[in-house]
């Protein structure tokens, strides 16, 4: 009888802390956007948030295949401008890894419990990029010094 | 003529669970390899940017390329109308299909992305033999599945001639376009030859009967079937036509190869100063791959030994491994000729190899992933005779074929 | 919609105004790096064959030495940032790891007469790579340029196979640190690609042929083959030069002098 009992409660128990569990999660879902990152500051993504939540591989996909065939890396919509403005930043001002756990991919896409592959080869933080939405942006405002050409910058 | 009676293998448990334990234990340690070299990534073997291929291909190409021969004993016993080999039938399809599953095995699990082998399977790019190689597999195994129906299933029967000659074609094709994945490479001196189609042709004749015979004796040591005199002559013989078959085409090879000028650099390596792949091909090709075990078939009194019969199944397989390595890792090793008239005195970084001859030492885990696929094959016949009627209960010669053994004496 | 992007734009450059101490360490490379020409515009609309680059090799006036074009290729394609695995043989990793470009030093056999040159890939106009690979992965671009898809590469090998000018390379090991510009990841196969990159934004350079002018050697001449005006085509007619390997009759995008 005290066996049943403690099943019972136990039972009981998980079921609560299951419940109380996906209701948190429900609530953060959303919130994995980092304060850190450039993402943050803005009302939404390149296209409205919840599109984007179902959709974004599609478009990730599609301008993949733009850009390696096509040539056109101006779109935004580019794994390499999604990496740019959701990447996070330690204390320093550095960016992490964004398929690192806690930050914007990984932390997603382990709370739908998706695979992700995207960097395997591809880079984690903003790095070197040809162009993107993102780097066009600084681009305007930096373009003022920018005037002469500085390519030994990264070598 | 009798009927031909077809039994479960009957071994004894205990036996028959030791050999699968032991092949379940070389796929174990195979399987480890391949994820050992997936994780780490292919810098552990011995490969690198010179030598793109290394002995997974070596035992892979070997396994694919005995598959279609393995299938060879059912063709003669189908196409060609010959009653005697009816009763190998059975046998041939099966191990046909274990070889190819096997190495088939091994060349997917040595890609830079097995996790792709979906992409594989649904993006062609069909100027490539390669992918239509990966059609020529799956139909092969496809084909020789409903060749096996046919011969076993009395409705089929009527079926067994058309699906056998589509069979025999098939496995041409097949053997053919694995051959021309080396055969149509225009940058590498070795290959960029139309010979080494029929080359792998005969090749695959010699191997995969090499390794039916092995198997055929030992199931029928195993549970004390008779292999008639008679019999034993017939597939030893042919053994014999076949190598020398090789011998011919390895000849013809490097005639052509010899007669351009161009191609002498490779013909002197390959030949003369190669070392290990010399040795290799001297050695290993031509002596224990062809003259000693056609010496042996031929000898008047050896060859009357199943013992001896049995090692010279042995060599040809050890030779046509031998070939493997030599055709597929000595032709990288050689350097490309791009600079005709040149000598390549600085090529990169050093330890970046261009104009002199790429070092490559195979890697355990290359080897024992290979060993891996050899007992998938091995695995999955065994089970199948144990479970399925593909063995004849004897092949001795009154039941096989009483006329023929009244009218000649063994 | 136009405008919103626009709008949505603006957002991003407040943002980042306020961000740029931040962050400048991490975004300003890629800033600074190749958009200053005075016209360039990243394009919109899919390469086409109206173009198709290619490169001029002047080997006499490729010094002895001197690897300006393999340094730059190295930087900016991220290939220096491959690291040896670790417990590899130094010798063995040089075999392994990924080169988009070499320097190769020549004697004629006769004469005795020494010739520098860089190798890469010579984009072929009928690129064995391209014919052998089954997944189709390894493509030629409507403008010539020979590369590899990465997603849809199984790391057969097939095209380093069928390549006659070595210049494949497989990622033999796990890729920790690459650029964004070159991704770059274990068990697929890569080339030089001229440097697409620079020429989507509208840059009508090569790292390598800049490196080569920088340094004052002129041996690299990088442009369009199908423009008649153009540095490359100019340079083509005054000089004589060949393929190597012209007996294939590949028709390649790279075209040597003096050899």
């Amino acid at each position: 009888m005290a066996e049943v009992m403690t099943k019972g409660v136990l039972l009981a128990l998980l079921a609560a802390v299951l419940g109380v569990g996906s209701a948190a999660y429900a609530e953060e879902v959303g919130d994995f956007v980092l304060p850190s990152s450039k993402a943050a500051a803005l009302e939404n993504c390149v296209e409205p948030t919840e599109y984007m939540r179902r959709n974004h591989f599609e478009l990730i996909r599609h301008q993949r295949d733009e850009t390696v065939y096509g040539g056109i890396r101006g779109d935004s919509h580019g794994l390499s401008g999604c990496v740019a403005c959701h990447v996070g930043y330690d204390d320093s001002g550095t960016p992490i890894e964004i398929d690192a756990e806690g930050q914007f991919c990984r932390s997603c896409h382990a709370y739908a419990s998706v695979e992700m592959n995207c960097f395997d080869c591809h880079a984690t933080v903003p790095r070197g990029e040809a162009w993107n939405h993102e780097v066009a942006a600084a681009h305007a405002h930096l373009t003022g010094s920018a005037a002469a050409r500085p390519t030994a910058a990264e070598r | 003529m009798k009927r031909i009676v077809y039994r479960e293998w009957l071994l004894q448990p205990q036996r028959y669970w030791g050999l699968l334990a032991i092949l379940a234990a070389v796929i174990a340690i195979g399987g480890l390899s391949a994820l050992y070299m997936e994780h780490h990534g292919h810098w552990v073997t011995g490969m690198t940017n010179s030598v793109v291929w290394g002995v997974p291909h070596v035992f892979a190409v070997f396994l694919i390329i005995s598959a279609s021969g393995a299938l060879n004993v059912a063709s003669i016993g189908t196409v060609f109308d010959k009653k005697v080999y009816k009763p190998l039938g059975r046998l041939s399809g099966l191990l046909a299909v274990a070889l190819l599953i096997g190495g088939l095995l091994v060349l997917v699990l040595d890609l830079g992305r097995p996790d792709r082998l979906l992409v594989a399977m649904t993006t062609y790019n069909f100027s490539s033999i390669f992918a239509w190689n990966i059609f020529l597999y799956s139909g092969f195994a496809a084909i020789v599945i409903g060749y096996l129906w046919t011969m076993a299933e009395r409705k089929g029967q009527y079926l067994q001639k058309p699906v056998g000659t589509f069979a025999f074609l098939w496995r041409l094709a097949l053997t053919t376009g694995t051959g021309s994945i080396f055969g149509f490479l225009v940058g590498r001196e070795a290959y960029d030859t139309a010979i080494l189609a029929p080359l792998f042709v005969v090749m695959s004749f010699a191997y995969g009967l090499a390794i039916y015979m092995l198997v055929l004796f030992y199931a029928f040591d195993a549970d004390g079937r008779p292999i008639g005199p008679a019999m034993l002559k017939r597939l030893k013989n042919l053994l014999g036509l076949f190598i020398a078959a090789i011998l011919y085409f390895t000849l013809i090879y490097h005639l052509t190869k010899l007669y351009g000028a161009k191609n002498d650099g490779i013909e002197t390596f390959l030949l003369i100063s190669g070392g290990l792949y010399t040795g290799l091909f001297w050695v290993g090709w031509i002596l224990i791959g062809g003259l000693l075990p056609l010496g042996i078939i031929y000898h008047p009194e050896l060859s009357q030994r199943r013992d001896w019969i049995t090692a010279a199944c042995g060599m040809v397989i050890v030779g046509g491994l031998a070939a493997m390595y030599v055709i597929i890792i000595g032709s990288q090793a050689y350097p490309q000729e791009m600079f005709p008239g040149y000598n390549v005195i600085q090529f990169g970084a050093p330890g970046d190899i261009g104009g002199q001859v790429a070092p490559y030492s195979p890697s355990f885990p290359e080897l024992l992933l290979g060993l891996g696929g050899v007992g998938i094959a091995l695995l999955i016949t065994a089970v199948g005779v144990r479970v399925l009627q593909f063995l004849p209960e004897s092949l001795a010669d009154r039941d096989v074929d009483p006329h023929a053994s009244a009218r000649s004496p063994a | 919609m136009n405008h919103e992007t626009e709008s949505m734009n603006q957002g991003r450059r407040d943002f980042l105004g306020a961000a740029a101490g931040v962050s400048a360490a991490a975004v300003a490379p890629g800033v600074f790096l190749h958009t200053p020409v005075a016209n360039a515009a990243p394009r919109t609309d899919p390469v086409t064959d109206m173009h198709r680059w290619g490169l001029l090799v002047d080997t006499s006036k490729c010094a002895d030495g001197c690897t300006a074009c393999v340094d730059a290729c190295d930087s900016e394609n991220g290939l220096n940032l491959q690291a040896k695995p670790h417990g590899q043989d130094e010798l063995k990793w040089e075999n392994q790891r990924a080169v988009w470009i070499r320097k190769v030093k020549l004697q004629d056999n006769l004469t005795g007469h020494v010739t520098n040159l860089p190798l890469m890939c010579q984009h072929c106009e009928h690129p064995p790579c391209v014919d052998v690979c089954p997944t189709g992965a390894s493509f030629k671009r409507a403008d010539g340029i020979v590369m590899v898809d990465r997603h849809t590469c199984i790391g057969c090998r097939y095209c380093m196979m069928a390549c006659p000018y070595k210049a494949r390379s497989f990622i033999h090991e796990q890729v920790d640190h690459k650029l964004t510009r070159a991704p770059r990841g274990k068990g697929c196969v890569e080339s030089c690609n001229l440097c697409a990159h620079r020429l989507d934004n509208g840059d009508i350079s090569t790292a390598c042929a800049e490196a080569c002018s920088a340094e004052g050697h002129q041996a690299l001449i990088f442009g369009d083959l199908k423009d008649p005006m153009g540095p490359l085509r100019k340079a083509l007619a005054k000089t004589p030069s060949r393929q190597i390997r012209q007996d294939l009759g590949l028709n390649t995008g790279v075209r040597y002098a003096g050899i």
